[in-house]
């Protein structure tokens, strides 16, 4: 065992694979010389090597393109798109070409892709830095999307994403880099599409992804003190949802409550709630609820971010609603 | 590549045939869908590809046909994906806008304008990592050269020299619109000057200037000396898609451009030269027409996919 930042876990994932396979390649904006803009691939290129480790113009389109190709002629690239905001300048790419490829040619090729990704909700850096866009691409079949919240999460999930034959969009939070835990020395794969009880409770049914895991973890040791019990669900993958894993807690618990860092409207939050409605309704004793950030962007500046995002207090209050 | 000049025109014509006889079945209500016609545009495809291996890569346009013929994938099944066919090459789910054979390194066409020019560049970036040689191909419009994809892959196909080569055919019509109405240079080809890479303008309707500027782009790229940019000045004798009223241009110019057909040229050339006769390219003419006729007819008495197989393939397993 040792204990690993979430970074480094992301990192010995790739190298990992990159040792394994030597058809794994990461191409992106200062991936190789730089390290990585957030440090988020160092030692790569001295170990790998500038053909397999390559930096690239801030041409977003050309970075996802070049990955889609070379995935049909038998690399498993992994592009890195700096910042999810970015996503709008590559999307065709993402979306039309990517998604599609082995749907279209009726199998004919495989798409073995993997998009890495931040989004810096929290950082205070400002309206075009602050994003996390999940449902743009859980909205499109043929893309798989896993959205971590631990170091070992991370480690496992990506390794899994790099050995999967369809694109897979891996959304990384900033906030949660240089959190640390304890990693297995073992291969570790963690399955896409498979969620995690993260904490067992009776009495709510708390869904978080991302940065907001950790939140619902800090709500439960508060709720807990004063009796209350929450089960937190890491979805971990949000497309294809675990959604049985949900449905399951919430048919002990009868009560839900989604908490995101992503947007209410046409949001993740509103895909789980439906599901759970279509599938539990007669199990709950409440209707379901969603803790988001208000409908606006973020403006520059911390002090934006925590008045916007939910925090361990705001669940707090959401679950004694849900209680009362 | 040495390939006989018989060959060339048969490819040629296969094509043209393709296209006339695709818009006779649509005249007659049997196509489903639009028709991107390549009338006309023939020699671009089959003096580019015949440059080309197996092993080479292609991406093509939602105009593909020639393309797809040029680079050798096989007519019946290419018809019946046209006509959405179970019996075509993919399916039939792909039709007019898509297919893709990678036996042939057809890398598929796209429904996307300018689309497909970064994942060629994906492609070329790959065989540049293989080390073998292979060279990958990316045909383009003019329509397509103003869309911000053939900045991206231009900078970093000549940046990284990538075994790519880049075919615009500028057939002087995005969609409905003239190229000189959206563009203030006319000349594509000296785009390429300022991104650090060789460009040329050649005359699109020329199979022997085709062939050969696009052998010396192929041969360059083999070499690891980095890409190429083509631009074959050609004519799309149809409208954008079949039924396209075409007001935007007269029947003059159309006539203009008809009367500098590629096959006709070619086909002067062989009697003129004396490499072939009138009666052997008749032949290969009727050849050609009754192949393409087989091919419809075969793919009019196919299969439709069943509706439930759109359900497959969405994620591999």
């Amino acid at each position: 065992m040792a204990t690993k930042t979430y970074l480094w876990a992301v990192i010995d994932a790739m190298r990992e694979e990159m040792s394994r396979d030597q058809n794994v390649i990461l191409l992106g904006e200062d991936v190789a010389r730089a390290g990585g803009a957030f440090g988020g691939s160092r030692g790569l290129l001295d170990s790998f090597g500038p053909l397999r480790v390559r930096d690239t113009p801030i041409s977003e389109e050309i970075i996802v393109g070049l990955g889609v190709g070379a995935a049909m002629t038998g690399k498993r690239p992994i592009v890195e798109i700096m910042f999810m905001d970015f996503f709008g300048l590559c999307l065709d790419q993402i979306a039309n070409q990517a998604a599609k490829m082995h749907y279209i040619y009726n199998g004919a090729f495989k798409m073995p892709l993997v998009i890495r990704t931040s989004a810096g909700v929290e950082m205070g850096i400002g309206p075009h830095h602050s994003q996390l866009l999940e449902s743009w691409v859980g909205h499109v079949p043929g893309l798989k999307v896993v959205m971590p919240s631990t170091p070992r999460d991370a480690k496992g999930l990506l390794k899994s994403a790099i050995r999967d034959d369809n694109p897979v969009v891996f959304i990384e939070h900033l906030a949660l880099h240089r959190i640390k835990e304890e990693i297995e020395d073992d291969e570790l794969l963690i399955p896409i599409g498979k969620a995690d009880v993260k904490r067992a409770g009776r009495d709510v049914t708390v869904v978080a992804t991302g940065l907001m895991v950790r939140r619902a973890l800090a709500a439960a040791e508060t709720l807990s003190a004063v009796g209350i019990e929450i089960e937190v669900i890491d979805p971990r993958t949000i497309s294809p949802l675990d959604i049985d894993t949900i449905v399951e807690s919430v048919r002990k618990t009868s009560r839900a409550l989604v908490v995101t860092s992503s947007l209410k409207p046409f949001g993740f939050g509103s895909e789980v709630s439906a599901e759970i409605t279509e599938r539990a309704f007669f199990d709950l004793d409440q209707p379901v609820r969603r803790l988001t950030p208000p409908f606006t962007p973020a403006p520059f500046g911390k002090q934006f971010d925590e008045y916007l995002n939910p925090d361990a207090a705001s669940i707090v209050s959401a679950v004694r609603e849900l209680m009362a | 590549m040495t390939i006989e000049p018989l060959d060339l025109y048969a490819r040629m014509m296969l094509i043209r045939q393709c296209e006339a006889q695709l818009n006779e079945a649509f005249a007659k209500n049997l196509f489903p869908g639009y028709i991107h016609s390549y009338l006309g545009q023939e020699a671009c495809a089959v003096g580019i590809c015949s440059n080309l291996t197996d092993r080479d890569y292609v991406v093509s346009t939602h105009r593909g046909r020639g393309h797809y013929l040029a680079k050798g994938m096989a007519l019946k099944p290419m018809i019946a994906e046209m006509f959405g066919r179970a019996t075509g090459i993919c399916g039939g789910r792909g039709g007019e806008m898509h297919a893709a054979d990678p036996a042939r390194g057809i890398l598929g066409g796209n429904g996307i304008v300018g689309g497909g020019l970064p994942y060629a560049a994906g492609a070329a970036f790959s065989a540049a990592l293989d080390g073998r040689g292979t060279v990958a191909v990316v045909f383009f419009g003019e329509g397509a050269s103003n869309n911000g994809s053939f900045g991206e892959t231009m900078n970093v196909a000549a940046t990284w020299k990538l075994p790519l080569v880049l075919v615009c055919e500028n057939n002087l019509y995005a969609e409905m619109t003239p190229f000189a109405e959206m563009s203030a240079e006319l000349d594509i080809a000296k785009r390429a000057a300022g991104y650090g890479m060789p460009g040329e303008s050649v005359d699109g309707n020329d199979l022997i200037a085709v062939r050969e500027s696009g052998g010396r782009a192929v041969a360059r790229a083999r070499r690891g000396e980095g890409p190429t940019l083509l631009e074959l000045k050609t004519y799309r004798w149809g409208g954008h898609f079949e039924g396209d009223p075409k007001k935007y241009r007269s029947r003059e110019e159309e006539e203009w451009w008809k009367a500098r057909c590629p096959l006709a040229r070619f086909r002067k050339h062989l009697v003129d030269s004396r490499l072939s006769d009138v009666a052997t390219l008749d032949l290969i003419d009727a050849r050609a027409t009754s192949e393409v006729a087989e091919a419809i007819e075969l793919a009019l008495k196919s299969p439709l996919p069943a509706p439930e197989t759109a359900l497959a393939h969405v994620y591999a397993v």
